[in-house]
């Protein structure tokens, strides 16, 4: 038995109407992504990218077309059932981290178990969200709160989030926006390592740069999709970290 | 999601704002502190009331001459005529429904026993004065009926007498001077303590009326005639006789007025203690706005709150929040806040109706009632007040939220 597709859109349409005028946001967008993969949306703004990952991410329905994530079809599901889809099945990294203000980072991440519908002990989310912590490598930084961690380190907590319910889908929105070049390639390398072991992720970037840690690039424009290809010149982070440490010490040299 | 989430949901948002969650209850700590003290001041005065009234005897009638209303001197024809011992007759025999009468002469004499004297009130009741006036005898015993008849010279002492007369001693069997007459003293009474308006009820004697009036008043009327009824529910009844009676033995006319005044305890008593609850309701309900701004106050603070955490709803609605998890958390917190302040009031009106006891030597009551009614009222302004901005934070959309800066 083949693996559905994790993302699966048949001439997706998105029409926002305000006032007297429609703007056509997302129009007839066909896209499949299949599980294991690493893509970056790209376009400039306006573009209709960020209404895209607001409809796969659950947040929005769409106006016409179909959407089916990892084998359902979830373009016609109720308010509450989207509500559930986003907590078993996605994963959110925004560009703002988004993190509760002074709550520990355990506490950050254990946040979507707390909306799960199975009610987990107390004991099992803490044990899970540890574990989550561990897999962005902050296990050592559990009780510190927002404002006692660096930006990259914030925006680790807030992956560690995204995963904790092992979502299908990890969607990431400009998740390296507020972030500077070094901290940008530890982050790519965190989503890198994750795609290896099978996560599927979208990311929305207007980055090159940071597009070319992805496997394959999708650009959008006035709500179309114009170039869907894979990734030519890819980069390994691991690789440019090490590049960076390289001059790091020839500056200090 | 379950029950348990959404309170950890709640408590850990409130967590994360001490100063706020803290500043917000008190407005409800206040609130129901207030109620609950001013409540407690009010039951008191009103119990206070109620029992000094008691004291003065269950289910007492009493019959206050007009004539001896203006002391010794007697008025002229139109004054009325005195209660005299044939209305006592009368009433004792004619009246139904009693379970005991006594009249009551008064006179200030002096009284002296070895070389200790005082000055107090001497009054002239009958056998039944204990019994009408539900004021028992601490040691020896009352005179009888034959003491009444004989114009006895046998005496009661107050407490307040009895120990200025004779210390600690046992003045049971010692004789004492009343204006120079010898009298032996065979009962001592229970201690009564101050009235309403302060004055010393134990600072007296009692004297069999035959004596009093023969030795000591050189009267021939009483001052009032106190009966008590056997049972409330005979009250109007005895008191209907009693005017009957004395209007017919008094001869007066159709369409006059009464020369005598009716006093029934049992409308003092519900008088004073309507007068005392009115306060109890006013000082209630002053409280009780102060409650209500307390609630609007947690209104205020959680609309703000639902503005100012807009993003971190938005957060919570991505990671699987629903509508209704939101609505619940706001609503949850809210209550939190409310009852948490209620059982802090709670705490605190308690302690103050307490304080005021010790301070001012005010009588208080902490009414169970006023305890569960704040307590119930405060849960009840915290879903109330705090629905519309749970609603409102419910409705937010997530994308918009999220955005939200």
């Amino acid at each position: 038995m083949t693996c559905p597709p994790v993302i699966r859109l048949e001439a997706l349409d998105k029409v926002y109407q305000t006032g007297e005028v429609a703007v056509h946001a997302v129009r007839g967008v066909a896209l499949t992504v299949e599980k294991g993969e690493f893509a970056a949306v790209m376009g400039p703004s306006g573009s209709g990218k960020s209404t895209l990952m607001n409809l796969i991410g659950c947040l929005d329905r769409p106006t016409g077309g179909r959407y089916w994530l990892d084998g359902e079809e979830v373009g016609a599901l109720t308010k509450s059932e989207l509500s559930r889809v986003r907590n078993q099945r996605l994963g959110f990294v925004f560009q703002g981290f988004n993190l509760l203000a002074r709550t520990s980072a355990l506490e950050n991440v254990e946040l979507p178990l707390l909306y799960s519908p199975h009610g987990h002990r107390a004991r099992e989310l803490r044990r899970r969200s540890r574990e989550a912590l561990e897999r962005v490598g902050l296990a050592d930084r559990a009780g510190h709160q927002p404002s006692q961690l660096s930006g990259g380190q914030q925006q680790r907590v807030a992956i560690a989030r995204a995963l904790v319910n092992e979502p299908a889908l990890l969607l990431a929105d400009e998740p390296t926006g507020n972030l500077d070049t070094r901290t940008s390639i530890e982050i790519m390398a965190i989503f890198q390592e994750l795609n290896r072991k099978g996560m599927t992720i979208l990311m929305v970037t207007h980055e090159p740069d940071i597009a070319r840690y992805c496997r394959r690039e999708i650009v959008m424009r006035d709500g179309r999709i114009v170039t869907d290809r894979p990734v030519a010149d890819r980069l390994e982070a691991a690789d440019e970290l090490a590049k960076w440490r390289g001059t790091a010490m020839e500056e200090r040299a | 999601m379950k029950f348990t989430a959404t309170w950890t949901i709640a408590l850990r948002a409130l967590r994360r704002n001490p100063m706020r969650t803290g500043l917000t209850m008190l407005g409800i700590i206040i609130g129901v502190a207030a109620v609950i003290a001013m409540v407690a001041i009010g039951t008191g005065a009103k119990a206070e009331v109620a029992a000094s009234i008691e004291q003065m005897g269950q289910n007492m009638v009493m019959v206050i001459s007009r004539a001896a209303r203006s002391g010794r001197v007697h008025l002229g024809g139109d004054s009325g005529v005195a209660l005299t011992k044939q209305d006592y007759d009368a009433i004792r025999q004619e009246v139904a429904g009693l379970a005991g009468a006594t009249p009551e002469v008064r006179a200030s004499a002096q009284v002296a026993a070895g070389n200790q004297n005082v000055n107090t009130t001497i009054y002239g009741v009958s056998e039944e004065y204990p019994a009408v006036r539900a004021w028992r005898l601490e040691r020896g015993s009352h005179f009888t009926e034959t003491d009444i008849r004989g114009a006895a010279k046998v005496a009661v002492l107050g407490q307040s007498v009895a120990t200025n007369l004779f210390g600690g001693g046992n003045p049971v069997g010692q004789m004492i001077r009343i204006q120079h007459a010898p009298y032996e003293v065979i009962g001592v009474l229970r201690a009564k303590g101050a009235n309403m308006m302060g004055r010393d009820q134990d600072d007296l004697v009692l004297v069999p009326w035959t004596s009093a009036m023969v030795r000591l008043t050189g009267e021939t009327s009483f001052r009032s005639i106190s009966v008590q009824a056997e049972s409330a529910e005979r009250i109007p009844e005895v008191v209907e006789q009693i005017t009957t009676l004395l209007r017919q033995r008094h001869r007066i006319p159709e369409g006059r007025e009464d020369d005598f005044l009716i006093r029934n305890m049992q409308d003092m008593l519900e008088m004073a203690t309507s007068t005392a609850q009115t306060m109890t309701i006013l000082l209630g309900a002053i409280a009780g706005v102060s409650l209500l701004v307390g609630g609007i106050g947690i209104m205020n603070i959680m609309l703000v709150s639902v503005t100012e955490r807009t993003r971190e709803i938005g957060v919570r609605m991505a990671v699987g929040a629903r509508s209704a998890d939101i609505l619940l958390q706001f609503l949850v917190e809210a209550v939190v806040l409310s009852v948490g302040g209620g059982l802090f009031g709670i705490g605190l009106g308690y302690g103050t109706a307490h304080l005021v006891s010790a301070k001012f030597g005010w009588n208080t009551l902490v009414s169970l009632d006023s305890v569960a009614l704040a307590f119930l009222f405060s849960a009840v302004i915290g879903i109330f007040f705090g629905f519309y901005p749970a609603r409102k934070a419910a409705g937010l959309d997530p994308i918009e939220a999220l955005r939200y800066e």
